[in-house]
């Protein structure tokens, strides 16, 4: 008796844990399909094909798309990554290769700190460094506050992706001799540029949505706009101007262009998964 | 009965001391190795044989808090000298590991002539040419000439085993240690290596440190015992294990103790 008791209780307990872990599991999956069943009905009947090809329509016209916000957020982002990526790699390569040095684990700290600042507060600074010097919103303030979002997120997934990387390994390449910059260059790093790639790509993805480093940096544009020293449109900024605005057109206009960004975003990062698990299954790495 | 006393002496360790932190685990060892010889260092775990042999080739200095004092001589120079660069020490001295660890994403090939590829030397037909040459050496060159092309760590344990060797073998270092080789490998593969280290005894000079009396036995010219940190005693393999000195040593390869 006293044993079939404890078994039942037993079982409760572990059903009833199951059952909380599962429903927190549902709960979390909720939400993002909400999003993405929203914007898709949303944005899906919005978008036309004049939406990647025009510029926009003043209000009361029909019409009109963000030709130049598509193109303005792909150069905001390029320039970010430009100049993010050797300084994120770089400093990455830093804290896992030199991680006993004081400076890597002050490094380390700030490097977390500076993942934690609120995007408004970066859009702010770049606006105070770059765009009250130049005395015009610009393409490149907007660049470079992208690049302060992405610097974190790439300088941590290079530390931990190299970290991987087995002592033994370099052991073994500085013990054939080689100096170790070059074990470092052409041995731990070589093998893991694919990994540092699929790292950069979720960087980028991730600066790809921001909005409120952009809105006093970047400004936005109704036009084309190429020039570094010229405001320039992007994605999520036209999507906010036009989401905020009391016309139903330029609203609906906002529901397809949150369908693009998300669907560039989406692809992206499925994009950068995709490579990881390949080059996984190629290493035999599960 | 081999003669080696007038081999010549290529590698020789003085006064040779190591630490961790506070912790000494090498406490000043004073030993010659002659040319062309494989040398055993048997001892207990944790008595201190990585560690010397990693002092050989200056790689326990990669580890954080490492030292070391005393000097080695490596054809009458000491690799600890201020002038003597580091990189020079390290490609003519190799070394094999315990665990094989060829690099990832690296193809056979690529793995054998990395060193020398990474030396400058890129002629395809010369790189190609060493690997071989080194292959043929590890005993791994029927097994592997098919797929040169194929990862590295595709190959079973014995094998990676043989392709570090080969890799160690192609920046030609006159002197390799090599650190319980075959202690993750099953018996067959631990025949190979051996009959490979027969092999390369003409050309290189062989330090291994091992665990098992039976492989010292069987391929060493010289035997070393540790214990605690000190050489308790050295010489010709045959001696040491048919008539040890030490009582120590005799209990040791006795198997009353370790």
């Amino acid at each position: 008796m006293m044993k079939l008791n404890y078994r039942l209780y037993r079982k409760t307990k572990n059903f009833a844990f199951l059952v909380l872990t599962l429903g927190s599991a549902i709960a979390v999956l909720i939400p993002l399909f909400m999003i993405i069943q929203f914007v898709l009905v949303q944005g899906a009947s919005s978008l036309t094909l004049d939406f990647f090809t025009e510029l926009p329509k003043p209000v009361g016209e029909l019409g009109g798309g963000m030709k130049h916000a598509i193109v303005g957020t792909i150069c905001l982002v390029i320039l970010g990554a430009a100049i993010a990526v050797p300084i994120g790699v770089t400093c990455g390569i830093y804290l896992s290769e030199f991680r006993k040095s004081k400076l890597s684990k002050n490094l380390k700290l700030t490097v977390d700190l500076m993942s934690g600042i609120p995007s408004i507060v970066i859009g702010i600074f770049a606006y105070l460094m770059v765009v009250v010097p130049l005395k015009s919103f610009s393409a490149l303030a907007g660049g470079i506050a992208l690049s302060i979002i992405m610097l974190p997120i790439i300088i941590k997934t290079s530390e931990e992706i190299l970290k991987l990387v087995p002592d033994h390994i370099r052991e073994a390449g500085l013990a054939l001799g080689l100096p170790r910059w070059k074990v470092i260059l052409f041995v731990v790093l070589k093998g893991e540029i694919s990994n540092l790639l699929t790292g950069i790509i979720l960087a980028i993805s991730r600066a790809a949505g921001e909005t409120a480093p952009l809105l006093f940096t970047a400004f936005g544009n109704m036009y084309m706009s190429y020039g570094l020293n010229q405001p320039m449109a992007s994605l999520p900024v036209q999507i906010y101007t036009y989401a905020i605005s009391p016309y139903k057109e330029w609203q609906k206009q906002a529901w397809a262009g949150a369908f693009v960004l998300m669907v560039l975003i989406l692809s992206m990062n499925l994009f950068a998964r995709y490579i990881l698990t390949k080059i996984k299954d190629k290493k035999g790495i599960s | 009965m081999t003669d080696y006393n007038h081999a010549k002496i290529i590698l020789e360790a003085k006064k040779l001391e190591a630490w961790f932190g506070d912790f000494q685990a090498v406490k000043g060892i004073t030993v010659d190795y002659r040319e062309k010889t494989i040398n055993a260092i048997i001892g207990p775990s944790g008595c201190g044989k990585s560690t010397y042999l990693r002092c050989l080739n200056r790689i326990h200095e990669e580890i954080e808090g490492a030292r070391t004092a005393g000097e080695v001589l490596l054809e009458g120079e000491n690799i600890y000298d201020k002038k003597v660069d580091v990189v020079d020490v390290r490609r003519r001295i190799g070394m094999v590991f315990q665990k094989p660890n060829p690099f990832p994403s690296m193809s056979i090939l690529d793995n054998v002539v990395i060193g020398l590829r990474l030396q400058g030397i890129s002629k395809r037909s010369t790189l190609l040419e060493t690997a071989e040459s080194c292959l043929r050496k590890a005993a791994l060159w029927d097994e592997v000439k098919d797929k040169l092309s194929s990862m590295g760590t595709s190959l079973s344990g014995g094998q990676q085993q043989r392709l570090c060797i080969a890799r160690a073998l192609a920046v030609n270092p006159p002197v390799l240690l090599m650190d319980e080789p075959t202690s993750a490998l099953d018996p067959i593969a631990t025949a190979k290596i051996e009959e490979l280290m027969n092999e390369i005894k003409k050309d290189y000079t062989v330090i291994i440190v091992t665990h098992n009396m039976q492989q010292a036995a069987r391929i060493s010219d010289f035997t070393s015992f540790f214990h605690y940190g000190n050489m308790v005693e050295h010489g010709m393999s045959s001696n040491i294990f048919t008539n040890p000195k030490e009582k120590s040593t005799e209990d040791y390869i006795s198997g009353r103790f370790g």
